[in-house]
């Protein structure tokens, strides 16, 4: 019985783990090893792996390299031998018609390497037709013999020539093949022990965990996800800026109305009726319910004189302001409508009493819509309200909200925005664009709009806004919104996506 | 200007300067970057750097750019309100003054020597379609091509913003050497105009122009703005030659040419505080090429009921503003003079006044947008550079709070997400197919408010149901593993007549689970648990209940009423599979809606 037949797995990584026993600290590679112990290749490589499956038994290095095989064909000649010399021993003394000949297995191809080899003669003259003579007395059959060599595995020593011809007759090939070069490891030991798979609440119950030795995990492998919800993207920038505000001492604003009369959107702001903004290609206009109807009636009275006739040290607008332009029902253009509504309220109070302000709410634009830009967005709306506040106050209050958003790098630039004054934009550093772009707008909203409501004279309120669809995608590295926002969103994205850690 | 999300976008103009003009202008050269950052000190931004080759190229593609001029531009966004800036002349004076290499101009209405005032007479028809008209001469002017050009195109410049598409005003610019006044301003019957239309060849009746210009891509713009009305205006000088007919198109007959001499401005308008404005702002621009620089000379226009008015005003304000309030309400503390000089800077020419307690400045002409004194203070802050400003952080102290509803939202979306559903943000905007047809109701059973000037049917309607836009995004997402569980947190909006806009949003839950199976037990499950996390037991009397209910949504007898807090607040069930199909939905789905706000 060959050793080979004997060895199934653990008997042969054993058999393994004895050469390399022996073969001492340089090793041994696995061609050899396979060789000697008269096993395919492959096999040996199946013993290589189970003992690395055992962690530190052994060290095994890949390593690649080319061989020589035979091919079946190859196989059958050195068994046969070749096909011409097949052919010589088939024809005896007195010849055979060549259309015997043609009939035997490797009569085609025989017959013309015979020929060429000029072992055999063709009398195509004889009686009965043609046929086919020895013409030498004995040949040597020298393709059989160097396929030997080849199978005692010395296929270098033959020409290269030669090694071309046999490999052209598809009687050789040429393979790579993976080896490994094995080492004795930290753990070495001729013998394998049966490894367990994982733990069981037997072996822990009967502690023979103590005494079994445990299969080595593969940690390169990844693990399996849990199965969970997902927050969405954009809504966990909205928490964390909400988190910002609440930091900051903002209080949040409530902005849950959607609809909005043309007077807290537009006229309570001081911005003029015919002001573009208020086009039906900027804004969406509603059918049903059409009109506000509920006004405070002072404050209205105050705001249309503001607007037509001016007044609290403003030359106004000077033309005639309509209520049924006021009353226009709209959806929302943006937050800034609801700080109007609140600034109004606090200044209904008896004694002025300093606020701070914020929301993160929808806003509509009936807008050309493109990669950045949908009807709908969220604004983010930051608003302080007290004595004497400064440019300086405004500038040093946006310093520290963009730094909690990691933004450190600010400069600001004179704008005009119809109810802020001084007004300005907020620009940062952007690393990865190699130049300043602008990150939000900010102003100290105009006396034509805080007189009126009532606000004490020394009261300053300063404000600054930006969207949240843009930090988010600059954030996550989205360039189509519609991945982001609405139906069309990519849930896989929202599956992977990161925790939201804005100053990280 | 979309991040600027604070501000309700405005158009910033964008004015196109040839470089090499503008820096023979400003007397000195200026690399991009100089330029560039001179632009973001004052307020300006250099947008784009371009040629009119690249920019036919990029509209029509390269073939037709093929000889075009390859002159190096600038484009530069102007601020809104600043249209003493929309030429070249304008942002030349405006940045030579701020960097006191020149002082100011400034401008003088004069009255003819040896001729006759110019006069303009308004009837009354004008009443009933465009009321006012003011007018100014511009005598001895020298053009060249490149000063024609900035003239043509500050009128146009002037025309989309104040003017509002010429809607509230309209400017005529006429060759007076071709005229003879005095003008008359009256409106007519459109059959009895006629005349030949600036750049065609034949006469044509008001009609016919209106015709003619239907398609023409920039006049047809304007043409709404009388086309309906009996009377259209009109101007004729003394010999019934036709000016114009505002707001649509001048008269060949007095075309102006770069050899035009003597300028004959009107301006029409059915708002006169912009007629004046938008009449200073041309002729204080382009008097800088007058053979006495800088004076406008004057034109009379009377009404018929004898009232005459004297134009261009080119008035000059004064207002006077503490320094202690500039440095205040800035965050800086400067001498008077220093701010004096500082204003000045801004064409704001000012001296201090008193003992220094005041500082007097002198709003021109040109700056129209200076309304208050908060718009003075600006310009302190912006000639002092925003930059240089110490920054600091406000005293005011107060005590944050969440908003209730907000808060509970947010608590709620955690645990739901914890729950195993995964969050949507869908539009509060859709059709009305949406909310009604597609869910198998009737829009008029709807609360839903509607849009009147929806562009496309997406923006019909505000959403009265959270579902429609979770369907939609199960069927945009068909390829992901199944199950699907989603939900959505947010507002709705229902027609409230208690609302002083007849409108509110209500705050509503829902939640979707999408499978081979329709899993009512799974969105059941998910309604114990909410109320568990709102401490609300199933109970009939102080707790939560379902009961069976029939909707056009679901699927008949799998559908139960939630009842909770004394009130109906929702439903779920498994939906009907004409509302799966119709949302090209092909499984079985089950859904919960709920109104959260009486949980607060």
């Amino acid at each position: 019985m060959s050793p080979a037949m004997a060895t199934d797995g653990p008997a042969l990584a054993e058999l393994l783990l004895q050469r390399l026993e022996r073969a001492g600290g340089s090793g041994l590679g696995s061609l050899e090893a396979a060789a000697a112990l008269g096993l395919e290749h492959q096999q040996l490589v199946g013993a290589v792996k189970s003992l690395q499956a055992l962690g530190e038994v052994i060290e095994a290095e890949q390593r690649s390299s080319k061989r020589w095989e035979l091919t079946s064909e190859g196989k059958e000649i050195i068994q046969e031998g070749s096909h011409e010399a097949r052919v010589f021993d088939s024809i005896p003394a007195e010849g055979l018609p060549q259309s015997k000949l043609m009939n035997l297995p490797s009569g085609k191809v025989g017959f013309s390497k015979a020929m060429s080899n000029k072992w055999v003669r063709l009398d195509k003259n004889a009686d009965g037709g043609p046929r086919i003579f020895r013409a030498v007395e004995s040949v040597q059959d020298s393709v059989r013999e160097k396929l030997q060599l080849v199978q005692q595995g010395e296929a270098e020593s033959l020409e290269e020539k030669d090694r071309n011809e046999l490999k052209k007759r598809k009687l050789l090939t040429e393979v790579v093949i993976k080896t490994y070069w094995i080492r004795k490891g930290s753990a070495f030991s001729t013998t394998v022990t049966k490894q367990e798979t994982d733990l069981t609440p037997e072996m822990i119950a009967s502690g023979s965990w103590r005494d079994l030795k445990f299969k080595a995990y593969n940690f390169e492998a990844l693990g399996i996800m849990p199965e969970s919800g997902h927050l969405h993207p954009l809504l966990k920038v909205r928490t964390q800026f909400r988190q910002i505000f609440l930091e900051m001492g903002f209080t949040e604003m409530p902005t849950n109305n959607f609809i909005e009369s043309s007077f807290w959107n537009f006229d309570a702001l001081f911005q003029p009726q015919q002001h573009p903004a208020r086009d039906q290609h900027d804004t969406f206009f509603l059918q049903d319910p059409a009109k506000a109807t509920d006004f405070p009636m002072d404050y209205l009275k105050r705001v249309k004189k503001i607007h037509s006739q001016g007044g609290y040290g403003s030359q106004g607008y000077k033309y005639d302001w309509t209520l049924e332009e006021a009353r226009k029902n709209i959806l929302r253009t943006h937050t800034t409508a609801v700080s109007a509504r609140m600034l109004y309220r606090l200044a209904q109070q008896e004694k002025f009493t300093p606020a701070k302000y914020f929301s993160i709410d929808r806003v509509f634009r009936n807008e050309t819509l493109d990669a950045t830009h949908l009807a709908e967005f969220h604004q983010i709306e930051g608003v302080v309200a007290d004595y004497g506040l400064t440019l300086g106050d405004l500038m040093g209050t946006l310093r520290e909200f963009f730094t909690k958003l990691g933004i450190s790098q600010l400069r600001f630039k004179p704008a005009y925005n119809p109810y802020t004054e001084p007004s300005m934009e907020v620009f940062s550093y952007h690393q990865g664009l190699q130049k300043w772009v602008e990150v939000g707008n900010s102003g100290i909203f105009r006396p034509e709009m805080l007189l009126p409501m009532g606000l004490p004279e020394g009261v300053s309120v300063i404000a600054w806004g930006l969207s949240l669809e843009r930090p988010t995608m600059i954030k996550y590295g989205i360039n189509n919104i519609r991945e982001l926002v609405g139906h069309k969103v990519n849930l896989q994205m929202v599956y992977d996506g990161p925790l939201c850690r804005l100053d990280a | 200007m979309r991040s600027a999300a604070v501000v309700q976008v405005c158009d910033m103009p964008t004015v196109s300067v040839k470089r090499e003009l503008l820096f023979q202008a400003l007397g000195r050269r200026y690399t991009d970057e100089e330029f560039d950052e001179l632009c973001f000190e004052f307020g300006l931004e250099l947008d784009e750097i371009t040629s009119e080759k690249d920019i036919i190229s990029k509209e029509q593609g390269d073939g037709k750019a093929e000889g075009a001029s390859d002159i190096i531009l600038y484009k530069i966004d102007v601020p809104a309100n600043r249209y003493d800036l929309l030429c070249l002349e304008g942002l030349v004076r405006g940045l030579q003054v701020f960097k006191e290499r020149i002082k100011a101009p400034r401008y003088k209405r004069i009255m003819p020597v040896n001729v006759d005032v110019q006069r303009l007479i308004i009837t009354e028809e004008t009443a009933q379609v465009r009321p006012h008209a003011v007018a100014a001469v511009l005598r001895n002017i020298t053009f060249s091509k490149d000063r024609y050009d900035s003239f043509i195109d500050l009128q146009e410049k002037l025309h989309q913003n104040i003017c509002r598409k010429r809607a509230l005003v309209a400017i005529g610019t006429h060759d007076l050497d071709t005229i003879s006044g005095p003008f008359t301003y009256t409106a007519r019957p459109p059959s009895e105009i006629r005349f030949k239309p600036l750049n065609q060849s034949k006469e044509y009746t008001a009609s016919e122009i209106m015709d003619l210009y239907r398609t023409d891509s920039q006049l047809k713009h304007y043409l709404h703005i009388i086309e309906n009305k009996p009377l259209y205006p009109v101007i004729y000088d003394s010999n019934s030659v036709v000016l114009s007919m505002p707001p649509i198109i001048n008269g060949d007959h007095t075309k102006i040419s770069l050899n035009t001499r003597n300028v004959f401005v009107e301006c029409t308008a059915t708002d006169i505080t912009k007629a004046k404005i938008v009449l200073d702002i041309l002729v204080t621009m382009f008097s800088e090429y007058c053979e006495k620089q800088f004076t406008v000379e004057a034109a009379e226009v009377t009404y018929l009921n004898g009232k005459t008015c004297i134009y261009p005003e080119l008035a000059y304000r004064r207002e006077k503003v503490k320094p202690d309030l500039i440095n205040k309400k800035i965050g800086i503390s400067e001498t008077p003079s220093s701010l004096a000089k500082l204003l000045t800077r801004m064409c704001l020419k000012s001296h201090v006044t008193g003992n220094g307690n005041n500082i007097e400045i002198e709003i021109p002409p040109t700056r129209a947008d200076i309304i208050h004194a908060c718009d003075i203070i600006e310009d302190a802050a912006i000639a002092y550079g925003y930059n240089n400003i110490q920054m600091t952080i406000p005293k005011t102290y107060t005590i944050a709070n969440q908003f209730p509803l907000n808060k509970l939202t947010e608590l709620l979306r955690q645990d739901l997400a914890a729950a195993g559903f995964t969050e949507a943000l869908t539009f509060a905007l859709c059709s009305q197919e949406d909310i009604a047809d597609k869910l198998g109701a009737d829009i008029s059973s709807t609360k839903a408010v509607h849009i009147a000037n929806p562009k496309t049917a997406e923006f019909q309607v505000a959403r009265t149901s959270l579902l429609p836009g979770l369907l939609k995004t199960i069927a945009a997402n068909r390829k992901m593993p199944l199950p699907l569980k989603l939900f959505e947190i947010s507002d709705i909006v229902l027609k409230d007549s208690t609302k002083d806009v007849g409108a509110g949003n209500q705050r509503n839950l829902c939640a979707i689970y999408y499978n081979k199976n329709p899993g009512f037990e799974v969105i059941h499950g998910l309604l114990d648990r909410v109320m568990q996390l709102l401490a609300v037991p199933p109970s009939k009397e102080s707790g939560y209940l379902i009961k069976a209910a029939e909707d056009s949504a679901f699927f008949p007898g799998r559908c139960a009423e939630i009842l909770a807090k004394g009130q109906s607040i929702g439903k779920l069930g498994v939906l009907h599979p004409d509302v799966i199909t119709k949302f090209e939905l092909t499984m079985p789905c089950s859904a919960l809606e709920i109104n959260i706000e009486p949980f607060l």
